[in-house]
């Protein structure tokens, strides 16, 4: 076709077929594509997803009869105080307290790297860093937890380490302190707490890497001209620029904490965590209510966690 | 020149900055004086922000010194130069609101809540901004934004102010409201501004000295006048004004003189009749374009085009016509030599 019979007329023939029309039909009607693009997802979300959600939420209003295992079909929030038992509530706090210390180790060890791959690495160096936090996440959960297993382990590569340096003196004594201390690092919460760490650090490089890119440098330029040192620069324009990645980072290391099952099982002591009580509770004790109510207490708390990063200010600069 | 006293604002000797293999400038000796009114003037790439950025303390000259008010500055900071800098973008903080943005610099220092309210708002009165305070710059147009911007750098009165192409985001009317505004400023604040800017009309109508940069060099430090009257070099002529660059050869049939020559487009006097002793040359009309007041002509003479502007009459020449131009030697100014 010659240029000029392409320009001939005001209006461009359809070369297309139905797919030409099918594209002028939507250009029209710009809502429908809209629709059509978000049905599969939202079957998906709103119907498998949240309605299995609320299918698990009504199941904790059910209760279990306590003689014939039988579970009860009626609504009461009996199963809810249970919750409040002494036995249930250590294991609330034991998980909340893990989530809000790895959130927090997580966050105070990953703004350096973040913060160095935003401003500074460039090119290959950018390269290296996004597979250096990546490549983890490639390798199998289960495999790394056992390799810590082994790295904490009494004849693991920590101890001999420690040997080597003559500090065993020092493990053991930390090892002896209650709570936090055990036999072996591989069977504390210490050891728990590095795993959880380890395994969840990924999740909050990226998105602080991602909000400190977002500063602009001028905004820098500008602090450091009217008068601020480089830490009153960082404690009030980049931390707070920042913040929202920081607050989604810890979405992440916090719920992810709340909800795994597998890594205090295989690491760390024989108390139960949340995920650990839902795992029994469904499972070997049949008392579905409670274990739903034990679901629902991570929801209730990242809730809680979210509008209070929303008062505190942690979304305005988004 | 009386405007640089004992000891001048801002010197750099010799200052040099280059980013490897490339000179963002290269050997500049300049001094602003206590109080001035200075442009930076130049195209994009001539170094002129570069050298901005040395005197604030963004950048370290790769050789050469820098005194503020006598004090070398190698290896000072930003922040612990008394030296405040309007960025082109503002980089207000977002987070903030404008009052925290203004107080920015007095909260640093530790001013009390008092006083730093107090200063933020007069600062901001200053820039006729007087109860926006609450806002967030997000909130204001690209001209509140400057405005904030200005009180934001000026509420600690620092000794120098360093503009970096502030206006270029404001449109016209905006931007022309603005460059009195800013001369206003100035007295009233009696601080020394610097002023970087690729637009010469800017750099003429309100600096009270003139630099002009290209590729990393000063080509040219003077008054307004003297910078668009007497150019020094056929980069300076071209660039400040719309000034016709005569070639040596050009030069040399009429004068005598191998030289590249200036000649402002307003000297040149356009007639349809013959001149009347002053040198004259016919060419002839291949442009016209309408300002308002004055017409501007392009017209050929035989292989050279030359600018002159006429008043908008009813009779002014038009393209395709024949006239014969005037102007007396001393409207042309002699620059360098054929080379």
């Amino acid at each position: 076709m010659s240029v000029e019979a392409l320009t001939a007329s005001a209006i461009l023939p359809n070369r297309r077929g139905t797919l030409g029309a099918l594209s002028d039909y939507f250009w029209r009607r710009p809502k429908l594509l809209v629709f059509l693009l978000v049905a599969p997802a939202l079957l998906w979300l709103g119907i498998v997803y949240v309605g299995s959600l609320i299918a698990l939420l009504l199941q904790s209003f059910y209760s279990l009869d306590d003689f014939s295992g039988v579970i009860v079909e009626e609504f009461t929030l009996k199963t809810y105080g249970e919750l409040f038992k002494a036995q249930n509530l250590d294991i609330i706090v034991r998980t909340v307290s893990m989530a809000a210390i790895v959130t927090l180790a997580s966050a105070i060890v990953a703004f350096p790297i973040a913060y160095v791959a935003a401003r500074y690495a460039r090119g290959k160096w950018k390269a290296l860093f996004y597979l250096g936090v990546m490549l983890p996440l490639w390798a199998s959960y289960l495999v790394k937890i056992y390799a810590w297993k082994l790295i904490l382990a009494k004849e693991g590569i920590l101890n001999w380490v420690f040997e080597q340096l003559h500090l065993t003196w020092l493990l053991d004594a930390y090892l002896s302190l209650p709570i936090i201390g055990g036999n072996s690092l591989s069977v504390s919460f210490t050891g728990t707490f590095l795993v959880f760490l380890y395994i969840w650090l990924p999740y909050m490089i990226l998105p602080i890497q991602a909000s400190v890119e977002r500063v602009p440098t001028n905004l820098l330029d500008a602090a450091s001209d009217l008068g601020a040192t480089p830490m009153q620069t960082f404690w009030k324009v980049i931390f707070p620029l920042a913040l929202p990645g920081i607050v989604a980072g810890s979405i992440f290391t916090f719920s992810l904490t709340l909800g795994d099952y597998i890594i205090p099982q295989i690491v760390g002591t024989s108390r139960l965590f949340i995920g650990q009580a839902v795992y029994v509770q469904q499972g070997t004790a049949g008392n579905i209510p409670l274990a739903a109510a034990f679901t629902v207490v991570p929801i209730i708390i990242m809730g809680l966690y979210l509008w209070m990063a929303k008062r505190m200010g942690a979304f305005d600069a988004l | 020149m009386s405007k640089l006293a004992s000891i001048p604002a801002v010197s750099l000797q010799s200052v040099s900055r280059h980013f490897g293999a490339v000179r963002a400038l290269d050997g500049i000796d300049l001094e602003v004086g206590e109080g001035e009114f200075f442009a930076m003037l130049g195209p994009s790439g001539s170094g002129k922000t570069t050298c901005l950025r040395l005197i604030a303390g963004f950048e370290q000259p790769t050789s050469g010194s820098i005194r503020v008010f006598g004090d070398a500055v190698e290896g000072v900071p930003p922040y612990r130069r008394n030296v405040n800098t309007v960025f082109q973008d503002y980089a207000l903080f977002p987070h903030m609101n404008v009052r925290e943005n203004v107080e920015f610099s007095l909260m640093l220092r530790k001013v009390d809540r008092m006083t730093r309210q107090r200063e933020a708002e007069a600062a901001l009165e200053l820039v006729k901004l007087a109860g926006y305070g609450e806002r967030k710059p997000g909130q204001l147009s690209g001209g509140q934004r400057q405005r904030v911007a200005l009180a934001r750098a000026t509420v600690n009165k620092p000794k120098v102010l360093l503009l970096d192409e502030p206006l270029g985001a404001l449109d016209l009317k905006l931007r022309e409201q603005m460059q009195d505004e800013l001369k206003v400023l100035q007295k009233t604040l009696g601080i020394t501004f610097i002023f970087v800017t690729h637009d010469q009309g800017e750099a003429l109508s309100m600096a009270d000295r003139v630099a002009v940069f290209d590729h990393g060099r000063l080509m040219q430090v003077g008054t307004p006048e003297e910078i668009y009257r007497r150019p020094n070099s056929r980069f300076v002529a071209d660039f400040v004004g719309s000034s016709n660059v005569l070639p040596p050869a050009f030069v040399q049939s009429m004068f005598g003189e191998s030289r590249w020559a200036s000649l402002r487009p307003e000297a040149i006097h356009v007639a349809r009749a013959e001149g009347d002793g002053e040198p004259h040359l016919t060419g002839i009309v291949v442009s016209r374009a309408y300002l308002g007041a004055t017409t501007r002509l392009g017209i050929d003479l035989g292989g050279t085009l030359l600018h002159a502007v006429v008043a908008s009459t009813e009779d002014a020449p038009v393209e395709g016509e024949r006239v014969t131009l005037g102007f007396s030697k001393d409207a042309v100014h002699m620059m360098e030599a054929e080379g």
